[in-house]
C-alpha cells in the first residue's frame, strides 16, 4: 500500500487543452508517462506504459470511460483509476466507479488537491469528492427493510455504517480527510479505511435498492 | 368540573387569560383534582432534585423568593418549601388543604404571593411591572367589572353558596390576567402548558363547538332546575328580574368601555401579526435588493453589468410588488431544484464556484422555503466575505428533517464580533429560522473559515422517503 514517491500517471481526456492544463498543473509532483484522448488509444497507452494511476475522463467520444477500465480490468488489475468529470450526472460517475474506478473527482479541483488525490489511488485509498458522497448517501438512503425483498447474498454489502454515513456527510459538506479526522477524533487512516470500505460496497454489492437506484437514472 | 362555578362566570375566550374556571380553582373543590391530578404527581416524580438539595429541603435564608422551575405555577410552594426547610410536597399539600378550609381564600393568597414575591435570583417582582402595564390594569378592572355583575346576577337568584366561592374566584382571576401578561416569557409558557387542555376543548373546530354546547346545555338545566326547586312559583323570579335589570343598568356604564378593551386586544394582536410581517418582508429587501445595490456599487465601472443587475432587480420587485410573487421564491420546486437555483445564482452574481450537493428530495412547502432563502443567505455571505473561491453546500432530506450546510475555507470570523447593523446573519438567517421552528448554528474560526448548519423540521404528516 506504499505510494511511489512519484506516482506515474496516464491521462485520458479528449480534450487537448485540459490535458495539457492537468499537465501543468500536476507539475514535477508525478510523471505523466502518456496522454490518450478516446478508449482505444487510451487502453493501448495504459497496457503499454502500466501506470500506477490512470486520470480517466468520463466522458469519451467513443463511450464512457467505464468501458476502458472494464477492459484493463481483467489483464492489469494493479493499474488504478481516478475519474475525472465536468459533468455531475450521477449515472456516469456512478458507472465508472461501479465497473473499478478508485474514486471520482471534478475536473475544477485545485491543482494542489488533485496530486493529493493522485497520490491516495496510487496508494491504493479511494477519493471522494464531495459529489460523489452525495450519490453514495443518496444511492445508500435508508428505507425502510420491508421495502427490500430481495435476499442479498451479503448483508454487510448492502449498508452504510453509522460510523461511514458520518464520514461521508463531512466529505459532501466540503471537509478534507484531515479536518474529518479532526472532527471525528479518529485518525486520518480510519477515515481512509472507512472510505475504502464505502467504495468497496458500492462496487459489490448487489442490494437491490442500489439497483434500482442506478435503473432509475439509467445506468448497468 | 364545573359543577361549582358553572353559573358563576368564565371570562370570555378571546381574551386570552389563562383564568379557566379548573385553573385558579384547581385546589378548592375535590372534583378538580381529576383532570390535573395525575399529571401533577407525575412532574413531582420526574422533576429533578436541583444541586445541594437533599430529600429534606435544606433551609434557606433571607427574603421569600418564587423558585419557578420547581413549582406547577408561579413556584411559591417551591419557595416557602426552600425558606422553611419543609418537604415541597407537605407544603403543597397543606396549601390545598389551606384552600380547602378557607373556601378559596388561600388560592387567592397564592395568586398573591405571585404577584408580589420575586423569582429567586432576581429583585423585581411582577407586581413592579404591573404598574407600568396600564392596558392590562385596565383589562384587569374591565373583566373584574364584569364578574361582579354576573355575581351579582348570581346572587339574586339565590345561589348564597356561589357568592362566597365567587370573590375569591373574580379577585384570583383578576390577579392572573396581570400575572399573565406581565409574567416572564418562560413563566407564560408554563401557564399556557397548563391551560391548553381547556382551551383546546373550547376553541378547537367542530369538537370544541359540540364540547361548547353540550356544556351550556348542561348548564342551563341546572340552572332551570335550581331555579324550580328555590322558587316554585313564577312570582317570586321577581328579584331575578331585578338583578338583570342592575346588570343592564351597569352594562349601558360600563359596556363602551369593556367593549374598547376587547378592541384593543384585538389591535394588539393585529400589532404583533404585523410586526412579523415587517420583519420577514425587511429580510426579502434585504437579501434582494440591498444585496443588489451593494453589487452596483462595487462594479459601478462595469455598466453592463450594473445595467444587468438593475434589470433583473426590476423585474424581480415588479413580480414581488404587482404579482405578490416573492423575490427568489421557489415555486412549485423541489428542494434539489432549489438548492441548484440558488448554486446558478451565487455563482452567476458573485463570481465563485458553489459546491452544491443534495442528498433526497422532497417538495417545498413555507417552511422549506424559509430554510432555502436562509441557506441563500448564508452562500452569498461565504461567496462576499471569506475571500476563497469556492463554497461548499450540502442539503440532506431525512424523514423528520432537512438539513442545509454551507461551508467556506475563507477567513473566518467572530460570530460574537459581528457589527449590529449586519443584518444578514441575525435577521436573514437566524431570525428567518427560528420563527418557522427550525435551527441556525454558526461554526467559525478565524484563519480556517466558516460553516453554518440550518436545520428544518418538516412537518409531520408530510413524510416522504428520500428518493432512492
Amino acid at each position: 500500500m506504499t505510494a511511489p514517491s512519484r506516482p506515474r500517471v496516464v491521462i485520458v481526456d479528449d480534450h487537448g487543452l485540459f490535458r495539457s492544463g492537468v499537465r501543468s498543473e500536476l507539475g514535477d509532483q508525478v510523471e505523466v508517462v502518456g496522454e490518450a484522448d478516446d478508449v482505444q488509444p487510451a487502453i493501448a497507452v495504459i497496457g503499454e506504459h502500466l501506470p500506477d494511476v490512470v486520470l480517466l475522463d468520463v466522458h469519451l467520444p467513443g463511450g464512457g470511460g467505464q468501458l476502458v477500465v472494464t477492459a484493463l480490468k481483467a489483464v492489469h488489475p494493479e493499474v488504478r483509476f481516478l475519474a475525472l468529470s465536468a459533468s455531475d450526472a450521477p449515472e456516469d460517475v456512478i458507472a465508472v466507479i461501479r465497473a473499478g474506478a478508485r474514486g471520482y473527482v471534478t475536473k475544477t479541483i485545485s491543482g494542489t488537491d488533485l496530486v493529493d488525490a493522485v497520490r491516495r489511488v496510487a496508494a491504493g485509498d479511494a477519493v471522494f469528492s464531495p459529489r460523489l458522497a452525495g450519490f453514495v448517501l443518496d444511492a445508500f438512503a435508508a428505507l425502510p427493510p420491508a421495502d427490500d425483498r430481495v435476499p442479498s447474498f451479503d448483508p454487510e454489502l448492502d449498508q452504510l455504517t453509522t460510523r461511514e454515513r458520518e464520514v461521508l456527510r463531512l466529505i459532501a459538506r466540503g471537509y478534507t480527510y484531515k479536518e474529518i479526522a479532526r472532527e471525528l477524533t479518529i485518525s486520518i487512516r480510519t477515515v481512509e479505511t472507512h472510505v475504502s470500505s464505502v467504495l468497496r460496497k458500492l462496487q459489490l454489492s448487489t442490494r437491490h435498492q442500489l439497483t434500482r437506484w442506478a435503473a432509475e437514472r439509467r445506468l448497468i | 368540573m364545573q359543577k361549582s362555578t358553572g353559573p358563576a362566570p368564565r371570562p370570555p375566550a378571546g381574551a386570552g387569560t389563562p383564568a379557566g374556571p379548573g385553573d385558579p380553582g384547581g385546589g378548592r373543590t375535590p372534583g378538580d383534582h381529576t383532570g390535573p391530578w395525575p399529571r401533577r404527581r407525575d412532574r413531582w416524580r420526574l422533576r429533578p432534585r436541583r444541586p445541594g438539595q437533599s430529600a429534606c429541603e435544606s433551609k434557606t435564608s433571607g427574603p421569600l423568593r418564587r423558585i419557578p422551575e420547581d413549582g406547577l405555577l408561579g413556584g411559591v410552594a417551591a419557595g416557602l418549601a426552600a425558606r422553611t426547610g419543609l418537604d415541597l410536597t407537605l407544603v403543597r399539600l397543606a396549601l390545598v388543604l389551606l384552600g380547602l378550609v378557607t373556601f378559596g381564600y388561600a388560592v387567592v393568597a397564592y395568586v398573591l404571593f405571585w404577584l408580589v414575591v420575586p423569582v429567586a435570583g432576581t429583585d423585581s417582582s411582577i407586581a413592579a411591572r404591573v404598574k407600568e402595564d396600564r392596558r392590562g390594569i385596565a383589562l384587569a378592572v374591565g373583566l373584574g367589572s364584569m364578574l361582579v355583575a354576573v355575581l351579582v346576577l348570581v346572587g339574586a337568584i339565590g345561589g348564597t353558596w356561589v357568592g362566597t366561592l365567587g370573590w375569591p374566584l373574580i379577585i384570583s382571576v383578576v390577579g392572573l390576567v396581570l400575572i399573565w401578561r406581565n409574567s416572564p416569557d418562560s413563566e407564560q409558557a408554563t401557564m399556557q402548558h397548563l391551560v391548553e387542555p381547556v382551551l383546546g376543548l373550547t376553541w378547537g373546530g367542530r369538537r370544541g363547538v359540540v364540547t361548547r354546547l353540550s356544556v351550556a346545555g348542561v348548564l342551563l338545566i341546572a340552572g332551570v332546575s335550581i331555579l324550580a326547586a328555590v322558587h316554585e312559583t313564577i312570582s317570586v323570579l321577581w328579584p331575578l328580574i331585578g338583578a338583570a335589570l342592575v346588570i343592564a343598568a351597569v352594562a349601558v356604564v360600563l359596556g363602551p368601555w369593556w367593549l374598547g378593551i376587547a378592541r384593543d386586544l384585538v389591535a394588539e394582536r393585529r400589532a404583533r401579526i404585523r410586526a412579523e410581517e415587517r420583519a420577514d418582508m425587511a429580510a426579502r429587501v434585504h437579501d434582494s435588493v440591498l444585496q443588489t445595490l451593494a453589487m452596483i456599487q462595487r462594479r459601478a465601472d462595469q455598466p453592463q453589468q450594473v445595467i444587468q443587475l438593475a434589470r433583473a432587480q426590476e423585474r424581480e420587485l415588479r413580480a414581488w410588488l404587482f404579482d405578490g410573487r416573492a423575490p427568489g421564491s421557489l415555486d412549485d420546486m423541489t428542494l434539489a431544484a432549489g438548492v441548484r437555483q440558488i448554486q446558478q445564482e451565487v455563482e452567476a452574481q458573485h463570481g465563485v464556484s458553489v459546491e452544491a450537493v443534495t442528498v433526497g428530495d422532497c417538495e417545498l412547502d413555507d417552511d422549506l422555503s424559509a430554510l432555502l432563502a436562509a441557506a441563500r443567505e448564508a452562500t452569498v455571505n461565504a461567496a462576499k466575505w471569506s475571500g476563497v473561491g469556492v463554497v461548499s453546500l450540502f442539503a440532506e432530506v431525512e424523514p423528520a428533517s432537512v438539513s442545509v450546510y454551507v461551508r467556506d475555507r475563507g477567513k473566518g470570523f467572530d460570530p460574537a464580533a459581528v457589527p449590529g447593523d449586519r443584518k444578514g446573519l441575525a435577521e436573514s438567517i437566524r431570525a428567518r429560522m427560528a420563527r418557522r421552528g427550525g435551527s441556525a448554528t454558526v461554526r467559525s474560526t478565524p484563519g480556517q473559515g466558516t460553516e453554518v448548519s440550518l436545520t428544518m423540521p418538516r412537518r409531520a404528516g408530510e413524510r416522504q422517503p428520500s428518493r432512492t
